[in-house]
Order: structure tokens, then sequence, then C-alpha cells
């Protein structure tokens, strides 16, 4: 790690605000800027993370790098900043690592049949809304990672088992519901993902509250699938 | 990395070969094991109802279905099944425990060069002690069993009698010592084990859920604790002789 002094920082400064201020001056004055990933800056894209004192995201629950604020922090302080670490997160430069092991994750899980062309009727299809609440709260994942940075298993099974939860628990998961749990273990494992110890550190730091149930949804549904035997 | 793309006829045989089936696994022989305690725990209380109930009970299990089946037979049945389950459950730890060592560089959760988090944000006691204390267990088994079962070490003083056999050994500081030790390293063990077995059997659903598993698994692991170590503490105070 290499120290910088980043002086003139307001409470109300993002974390990313300030890489900025520090960026500016290193440009200004010639150096390389830092690198980092960063998009919508409203915590809502899962493009920015960072771990920050250690902890993914940084020391706020439920809230990612660019919504966390220098209020958290006390003047004077030393914050270390470190790229998502796992092997299937390679970093690429400074802060920024590769993600794409989750977008062959999300590949690997296919599609879902639904009729297309003429939209059918809303109400066609009955979901309990306690079901519909449930799926939901596993759709919020914006697979930003810090699931897999915070592991100490380096797995990817809280943002798998989102995708298998979210899909799982509505009526249009349900044709492809064993093919997406045996295809998306299947690329988890081969990517290098370590096998999770139900511990509960990734929902600890996830910052959208993605909760521990998923990771045993997708543990039930693969070995489901395997009951079944495939069609 | 590229995409795996499993036919239909592929994709079963590789999920029977993932972490989610080792840990089934691991999960299922876990559980075995945890019934064997159970019994094995009131087995051991009978040492409370004095010599002849002990050594009774520890013939009775001897005997257990004859004619139809030989002397110690339906006993090794049970330490076959168990060797199986110790066996497959270890399998499953170290290939588990390989791959998450392969994706963390053999550093697990101090992969990072910040020391300001050591201990991670809400990590229990337990889950660190869950591979080593199996390191623990797997000794204290071995001198367990040369101990009472074999009967190849007797410190106290040797005796055909279980009964005798136990309290000689119970009697010594630190033989009390020793399996105090074991029994808090798999106190530990059920405590994160049992609440992990259940989840990866997919029995988690719900936060709610997740509380009361790990109520189940907290109790589960002081009722044993409690259990395996009320007999030797008795008798290295005296009040069983």
């Amino acid at each position: 790690m290499v120290p910088y002094e980043v002086p003139d920082i307001s409470p109300q400064m993002s974390f990313l605000e300030v890489l900025d201020v520090l960026n500016e001056r290193l440009t200004l004055s010639g150096e390389e800027p830092i690198a980092f990933d960063h998009d919508c800056r409203e915590g809502i894209c899962g493009a920015c993370g960072l771990v920050i004192n250690g902890v993914a995201h940084g020391p706020e629950a439920a809230t990612t790098t660019c919504q966390l604020h220098m209020r958290s922090f006390h003047d004077g302080d030393q914050i270390d900043v470190e790229p998502w670490r796992a092997r299937p997160f390679p970093v690429i430069k400074d802060l920024v690592v590769d993600r794409s092991s989750f977008d062959r994750m999300i590949q690997a899980g296919g599609f879902i049949s639904a009729p297309t062309g003429s939209a059918p009727e809303a109400n066609t299809v009955p979901v309990p809304k306690a079901r519909n609440d449930h799926a939901f709260d596993a759709a919020v994942c914006i697979g930003c990672g810090a699931c897999v940075a915070a592991c100490p298993n380096g797995s990817a099974m809280l943002f798998a088992g989102a995708k298998i939860t979210h899909l799982g628990l509505l009526p249009q998961g349900q044709p492809e519901r064993d093919s997406r749990a045996l295809s998306m273990i299947a690329q988890h494992d081969a990517e290098g993902f370590g096998a999770c110890t139900q511990i509960g550190e990734c929902t600890a730091v996830c910052p959208k509250s993605i909760q521990l149930d998923v990771i045993s949804r997708f543990d039930h549904d693969v070995l489901a699938a395997l009951r079944r035997g495939e069609p | 990395m590229q995409l795996v793309r499993p036919t239909a006829s592929r994709r079963a045989a590789i999920a029977l070969r993932s972490t989610v089936a080792l840990k089934a696994a691991m999960a299922v022989s876990g559980l075995v094991m945890m019934v064997y305690l159970v019994v094995h725990m009131y087995g051991n209380l009978k040492v409370f109802s004095g010599q002849a109930a002990f050594d009774g009970y520890a013939l009775h299990l001897r005997t257990i279905g004859e004619p139809f089946l030989p002397y110690a037979g339906a006993l090794w049945v049970v330490r076959v099944v168990l060797l199986l389950s110790v066996a497959v459950h270890i399998y499953a730890a170290v290939t588990v425990w390989r791959r998450a060592r392969g994706a963390t560089w053999g550093r697990g959760g101090g992969r990072y060069q910040s020391r300001k988090s050591p201990r991670g944000v809400q990590r229990t006691y337990a889950s660190f002690t869950l591979r080593w204390g199996g390191v623990v267990i797997a000794l204290f088994i071995v001198y367990h069993l040369l101990h009472l079962t074999s009967n190849t070490i007797h410190p106290g003083g040797a005796s055909e009698s279980p009964y005798v056999r136990v309290v000689h050994g119970f009697g010594l500081w630190w033989v009390v010592a020793s399996y105090t030790i074991a029994l808090l390293a798999l106190g530990l063990h059920i405590r994160h084990g049992l609440w992990s077995a259940l989840a990866d059997l997919g029995a988690n659903t719900s936060v709610a859920r997740r509380r009361y598993l790990n109520v189940a698994a907290t109790t589960t692991a002081t009722v044993i604790i409690v259990g395996f170590l009320m007999p030797p503490f008795a008798i290295l105070f005296g009040w069983v002789r």
C-alpha cells in the first residue's frame, strides 16, 4: 500500500469524491491517478467497490462505497484502501478488478421461458405477495462482488444464490429451475470460487442486505435437481 | 476462464462433484455422527446409576440382536457406519478447504493487507475454530479409543470393568483436562457445524429461520458439552467412585 495525504476533506464528501480530489492533485502534479471503478454514484449500479480498513464497502452497513460519506471517519484518520481480493477477481489496475466471472455465472444461468410477442394480461399468473417480496429482496442484488471480497473462502454463493432465489421463487422461473441451479454451480466452481461455510460475512457487507437464506435456497435447488434427475 | 456449457447429461455429473454436493455430504455425515454422540452421551450418564448398570449397559451394547447377530455384531455395524461418516466428512472438509485456499491465495480472511478488521465484521469464534477444532477432535478420538475402547492405555489403572476404567481414568486431573479441551473443541464444532449443516441442506429459508437454526445449534452444543462433562467432573470431585 502507498500512503497519500488528502487535506481539505469535508464530512459531506463521499468516499469516491475523496479519490477524485486526490486524483486531481496527482494529475496536476504530473503523477498517474489511481484507477478505481465507479459509475452511477447513487448506490444502484454495482460498479464501485473498495475494501476500506479491511471491510468491503467500508464501515457502514448496507452502503456502497459511493454512498459512504466522510462523516463516517474522523479527522486525521489513516484509511486503508484495497481492491476486492479473490482469485476469480484478477486486479486490472490499482483498485479495479475484473468481475467478468460474475457475468459468466449469469450467462450460465441462462434464459427463462416467457411468452413474448403479445404481452400477457398482468394477472394471468398469480404470485403470492410474500413470495413476490422475498423474490424482490433477492433481485435487488447489484452484483458488486462485496460478498466474494468479504468471504474468508472467496465464495460467490451469495451472488449466485440471489439470482437463483429471485427466479426460483417466481412462477416464471420454474421451467428452467433445475438446469439453472446445476449450470450456475458448475460455473461457480469452474471459476475457482470457494465453498460457502455459512459464516455470514457476505451478508454483513452486502450493500443491498441480501440475506443468507439465498445460499440455502441455492443449495436446496442444486440438491433437488440432483434428486429429481434431469429430463 | 471460459463459459462452462455442460450438456444436459453432464450437468448432473458435474453437480455431483460440486462444492454444494460436497457440503451436503459433509452435512449428512456430520448429522450421523451427531446422532451417535447423543446416544453415546446417554450411555455415559449411566455412570450415575452405579457399576452394575454401567457395565451391564456396556455388555448389552455387544449382545444387541443376539442370536440373530453375532456377539458385538450390532456394535460393528454402528462402527462401520461411523468410520464411513468420518471418512466422508474429512474428505469433504479437506476438498472444500483446499478450494477456499485456492480462491484466496492460501490466506482466507487474512488476505487483505489492512489489519484493522482481523476478525471480520460479525464472525463467531466458533467459525474460526472449525477446521483446527476438527483436527483436535480427530486426535482426541484416537486417544479416547485407545483408552476406553481398546484398553491399550489405562491412565489411573487397568481393569476389565469399563466402569472401573472410567473411574480410574477420570480420577486424574490431566485426563479430565484433556477431555474438557476436546469437549470444548467439539462444542464449538457443533455450534457452527450443526447450523451450517442444516443450512447447507436447504433448511435456512428466512431471517427468522436463520436465528432459529442458530439457537438450535447453540442449545444442542451446550447440552452435549454439559452431558459429556458431567461424569468426568463428578468422578474428579469424588461424587462417583
